[in-house]
Parts: C-alpha cells; structure tokens; sequence
C-alpha cells in the first residue's frame, strides 16, 4: 500500500512542514514515509508545492509524485491560479483552505474537503510574523477527510516538533479543524 | 537504545559526523549543502558534540583547514556540492597525495553554466582522479552508515586516504525518511580513536608531502594505488562487519538484484540503483529476465565485480547521471575498460539520463530496460551512448 | 514571463534572462491581507511610498499614495510604518 500526497500552499506557509509532519504521524503508526519539497527555488509568496508518501512497506522509490491520491491546499487562492487536480487519481479528495463551503470551490467531480484553517488561526491568535500559521491545523482536516492518518498521530507529531504555549495552539487548531471539516461527498455542505 | 527518526538524509549526515567523533569541521554553505553543516552548528553550539567548527570564506579554503586539522591529529569532516567542490579541487589532490584521512560528504548538484540546483553526478565524476575514495549513496540510511564505515576504512593503515560519500541532493538531501541512528557505545566499538598515517609534532619537527623529484615521485604515486586496491579488498569486509554490528547491508562495492540468472543487467549509481529494482520487478512480472546492479563505490573501482557480472550476463546497460563532453558517462567508460581484456564480452549500451535533475523514474528505466532488450535479441547495438528523453 | 522553446533547436547558447516588469506575473494574486488607505487621515508624509519593497505604491502628484493592486502582495510594511495609521491590513475576500 502506498498513498501519495500532495501539498499546495504559498512559500512561507509552511507547506513542506506539512508535508514534514504528516510524514511523522503516519510513521508513529509503523509506516515507511517519505516527505520532500518540491525540489526548486522558493521565495515567500510564490506557489509551492510539497510531497509526502506513506507505505506499508520501506519504499524503494525516488522519483517524484506525478499521481497523488489526495491534494492538500494551504493558501486560499491558489487554486485558481494552479491546477491543484493535476495529476489526482480517480475518487482522489482534496482538502482546501477556504472560508468556502466544497459546492462553491468550482472542482467538479472531485471529493472536496474545505476547512477555513485561516480563520482558525486568527481565533487562537496562532500568527507566526503577523501571518496565520495554517499548515498544522490543516492536517488535523486531512486526517478527518482521507483516514489515513488518525488524529491522535497527527497530534502527538505536531508536540513532538513544537513545545509549549506554541505546540499548545498548534493542537488546538489542529483539533477545530478536524471538527470543522466540510466533506462535499457527505452531504456536508 | 537505537534510536528511531524520520529526517533528512542531510540531517543525517550530521547525525553520523556526530557518532563518530568528529572533532573539526570546516565548511562553506551551497545548496543543497547547507543543512549538513546547519544541523552541525547546532550540535556544536548546543554542546552535544564536542568539537571546533571553522566558518571559512570559501570552499577551497574549507578543504586546505581540513588537511591542517587532519595533519594536526583530529577526525575531519566537510560538505560541500557542486561548484563548491570544483572551487576545492587543487586541495582535493593534495588532501589525498598528503594520505589524509579526510571524510566528506558530497551532495550532488549538477555544474554550471547554465546554473542548476537540481542533482547529477558531474560534481563527483569529475573529481575522481583525484586520489578521493568514492562511495555513492541511495537512501538516508546508507548516508549515515557509509560515513562511519568511510572513517573506518580511511583510518586502516593499510589505506590512509580520503573519501567522498556522495548522495544526491534533494532527492536524498532534502528528503524526509525513517533511519536508525544506533547507540553511541556501539558506534564507538565498531570505529576506535582516530588515526592517522603522520602527525605533525612540534617535538619532532617535520614536514610531510614535501617536494619529490623525478626519481622517487612515482613510487610515491604507486603507493597511493596500492592503497586503492587495499580499499578495494576492505570495503566488503567493512560493510560486512557493519551489518553484522548494526544490521544494515549494502552488498559492498555493488548492490546486486536479481542478477544470477539475468539476460540483462541494468547499472547505476546512487537512487537510480534503486528505483531500478522496481523496473526489474515489473519486467520480472513479464517473464524478462533483468537484473540491476547498483556501482556504490566508483573508487577504486570494481573491475573485479564488473567482470563477475558479465560472465553471468549476455548484455551490459549503464545508465549515467553525467556526461564528459567529447566521450561518454563515466560508469559507462569504466565499465568497458573493466570488460576489454574478456574473451567473451557481452553486449554494451550506455545511457545518459536525470541531468540537472531530470526525473529518473521507475518507467523510465523500464523504457531503457526494454529498449535494451529489443537490441539484444537483434545482437547488435545501435549507438554506444544514448540520451534518455531528450527533447527533440 | 518565460519564452519556453518548444524544440531543442530554439534553445539559444545559454539561457537568457531580461528585465520585465512584472515577470513573476499579477502578484497581487498572492495577498491574504489588502491595505486599504483612509486618504482623509493621510498626511502625504510619503513615508509608505519610500518603504513599499515592490514599488507597489505610487506617489501622485499631491503626494498621496496610489497602491497598485496587481503587484501588492500585502506584506504590510506601508501600514507599520505609517505614523499616523492611515493605512489598515483587511482580509481579503475570498
């Protein structure tokens, strides 16, 4: 079994954490992970893109992630301007940051998840430089919206990679995402 | 207590110049360098490694500290990639002709121009006339343990010179995996206190590798081949011992799959060694009889093991991350020269492929692999180097 | 703006960059913040127009500020510097 992710978020968002900690929860369940970033120049505010593959076996491959199972999106408007269903297999879900409920989002025939992870943030003043911090509690929606991960994983990896008063935030927000997770496919709109 | 993680093969690279007990590190940042010597600093700084890092103005300058710190009588550890790696090349030769015990860690960026931060062999391939034993990695795990085994291995008198462990960057650099990082006590069993061919001493003044005239030079030169093929006898004994110890394996000089009774064998370096095990299990499930052979070290290199292949095989199929102008890869070249004085040579094709970071995928190999077949059965081969995917 | 060749044969020596405005296209796109200016509290200090990074903001011939919204990634460094908090960060609308 291998199921591929990918990220879409701005470069400053914390898109390849995400990726990062993801990779971790999975791995506190005995998975076989992987998590890079796109491998190229980034700058803050441009469209990035991060990875991440969970495996029940050690994997052997190297090569990039061309047909990813389910796409995450940190950053409001990217979808507009980035295909972010290249590639998605076929049942694929993508989970967006949106105030938008999925029926608004304009990706037909795709199983969408929103979650306002932005919203969330500016609630528990979560701001890192000002900026709503969004790539942790978006996981949060991720494990409610694929099953791949539980939710207690992706807890325990977000405090073990921060402590204290910001890990604190950070779970927080990651369980208000969980519980605010729109699923299109479930009727949930 | 082994201790289970999930981090960057860079990180990792940190983590193994930790274990072993470096006690100088002198480096200059490049992409995709940067976060082995980052996660250093931060051990240094935060005291859990005991040791004195050199913020240098330059590459060359890193690699000329290294040779002082070495000859001082100190474990050294640096990395660099790319044109940082060309900028230290005059100290490289002179690292190992001074029979320096240096370990490096290279991450593989293609050279410049057009710039590129993407990987590629370039970097690595062209410095191997350099004296410089050459390891080549494809996972973060084997990143960790081939630092220490280098250090073992450089530090064997019968040996006493410098290594390169290549990996290539961010398809291992920057890339997330789970590894084990083993207990202290037992990394320290395995790899004793440092030491070295000479030391300088101000008790007993000398100076070393000083100028030879034509009468001696040459033997000087034959000594350091001698200990290129002593290398050659120890790596497997070393990755042997290390698996025994820590209970990861990499066949040695050359990680074989599926070769015994392989028509054709697939050869490679690095991450494309392994994603070639998946091509060959899918060409397995087809009934083609393919095989991969993944080259981890390219010096000294293992002619002795390249000619193993080739008796059991009726083709040869390197594929290179690096070309030299004007001939061919270099795995590619070697791999001939290996097999020229064999009676019955198999068939040879050689493939350029993943410059500047091209994907190589497991497809792309399948391709080649298939491609490769196709001209076995029609016994002859079309073109001795071919460019993988190249855009028309 | 990327000239991308679509044969080997179009690539030129050496890859060339030149000067363009606004080669990274619209980047106003990447904004979660737009500053928004209350020209009846602006002093025409000029202060916001010397520190936009992106040279997003124009200075006009009454030295008000004159934002352009293609370019403004709304960082925010007009509203901080602003003596007199003419300027607001509001959430842009989805």
């Amino acid at each position: 079994m291998i199921k591929e992710v990918r990220i879409h978020g701005r470069g400053g968002q914390g898109s390849v954490t995400a990726a990062e900690v993801l990779a971790h929860a999975a791995f506190i369940e005995g998975k076989w992970v992987q998590a890079f970033p796109y491998f190229g120049a980034e700058r803050r505010g441009a469209a990035v893109k991060a990875f991440a593959r969970i495996s029940s076996e050690p994997l052997l491959v190297h090569s990039q992630v061309y047909s990813p199972d389910y796409v995450i999106v940190l950053d409001p408007y990217i979808y507009r301007v980035v295909d972010v269903t290249e590639g998605l297999k076929g049942g694929g879900v993508i989970v967006l940051n949106t105030k938008k409920k999925p029926s608004e989002i304009g990706l037909e025939g795709w199983r969408v998840g929103t979650v306002d992870a932005t919203g969330i943030a500016l609630e528990l003043n979560l701001l890192v430089a000002g900026l709503p911090v969004v790539n942790t509690s978006i996981l949060g929606a991720f494990a409610k919206a694929s099953g791949e991960v539980k939710l207690a994983s992706v807890l325990q990896a977000v405090k073990e990679t921060w402590s204290g008063g910001v890990s604190e935030k950070n779970v927080r927000a990651t369980e208000l995402a969980y519980e605010r997770l729109k699923k299109w496919w479930d009727g949930e709109d | 207590m082994v201790q289970r993680v999930v981090d960057t093969a860079n990180h990792l690279a940190g983590y193994a110049a930790k274990a072993a007990g470096v006690k100088v590190v002198a480096a200059y940042p490049i992409t995709p360098q940067t976060t082995i010597v980052e996660k250093i600093a931060d051990f240094v700084e935060s005291g859990e490694m005991d040791a004195e890092y050199i913020r240098v103005e330059s590459e060359h300058s890193a690699m000329v500290a290294c040779i002082g710190a070495a000859a001082a009588g100190v474990r050294t550890f640096t990395a660099t990639s790319s044109h940082g790696l060309a900028l230290m090349h005059e100290a490289l030769h002179w690292a190992s002709g001074s029979r320096l015990p240096i370990v490096m860690a290279v991450v593989n960026r293609a050279m410049g121009a057009p710039w590129s931060i993407w990987p590629d062999m370039s970097d690595s391939l062209s410095q191997r006339d350099t004296g410089w034993i050459q390891f080549y990695c494809a996972g973060n795990q084997e990143v960790f343990d081939t630092i220490l085994q280098a250090y073992k291995l450089c530090e064997d008198e019968r040996v006493f010179l410098p290594a390169m462990v290549c990996l290539e960057g961010f398809i291992l650099s920057h890339t997330y995996a789970p590894a084990e990082i083993p207990d202290q006590a037992k990394v320290d069993a395995f790899l004793p206190a440092y030491k070295s061919g000479w030391v300088l001493d101000v008790n007993k003044p000398y100076s070393h590798a000083n100028l030879v005239s034509p009468e001696w030079y040459m033997e000087f030169r034959y000594l350091i081949q001698e200990a290129m093929e002593n290398a050659k006898r120890l790596i497997p004994q070393i990755d042997k011992e290390y698996a025994e110890r820590f209970g990861h394996a990499y066949g040695g000089l050359i990680e074989k799959y599926r070769c015994d009774d392989a028509d054709l064998v697939l050869l490679a370096m690095g991450t494309i060694g392994s994603d070639a095990k998946l091509a060959v299990d899918k060409l397995r499930k087809e009934g083609l009889k393919v095989g991969s052979a993944r080259v981890r070290v390219y010096r000294p290199f293992p002619v002795e093991e390249i000619v193993k292949l080739a008796a059991s095989s009726r083709m040869l199929v390197t594929l290179d991350r690096h070309i030299s102008f004007g001939m061919e890869g270099f795995l590619g070249s070697e791999v001939k020269a290996s097999l020229y004085g064999q009676q019955d040579r198999p068939l040879f094709s050689g493939f350029i492929a993943g410059l500047g970071g091209r994907d190589v995928t497991a497809e792309t190999i399948e391709k080649v692999a298939k491609r490769s077949l196709k001209m076995l059965d029609a016994g002859r081969v079309e073109k001795e180097t071919e460019w993988v995917d190249l855009r028309e | 703006m990327t000239l991308a060749p679509k044969k080997r044969g179009d690539l030129p020596l050496t890859p060339l960059s030149c000067p363009t405005e606004g080669s990274m296209g619209n980047t106003g796109s990447w904004r979660t913040f737009r500053p928004e200016v209350n020209y009846s509290k602006c002093t025409k200090c000029t202060l916001c127009w010397v520190f936009c990074p992106d040279a997003a903001i124009t200075r006009q011939q009454d030295d008000s500020p004159k934002i352009d919204y293609d370019y403004c990634k709304g960082c925010g460094i007009c509203a901080n510097e602003c003596p007199v908090k003419a300027i607001v960060m509001v959430r842009e609308e989805e």
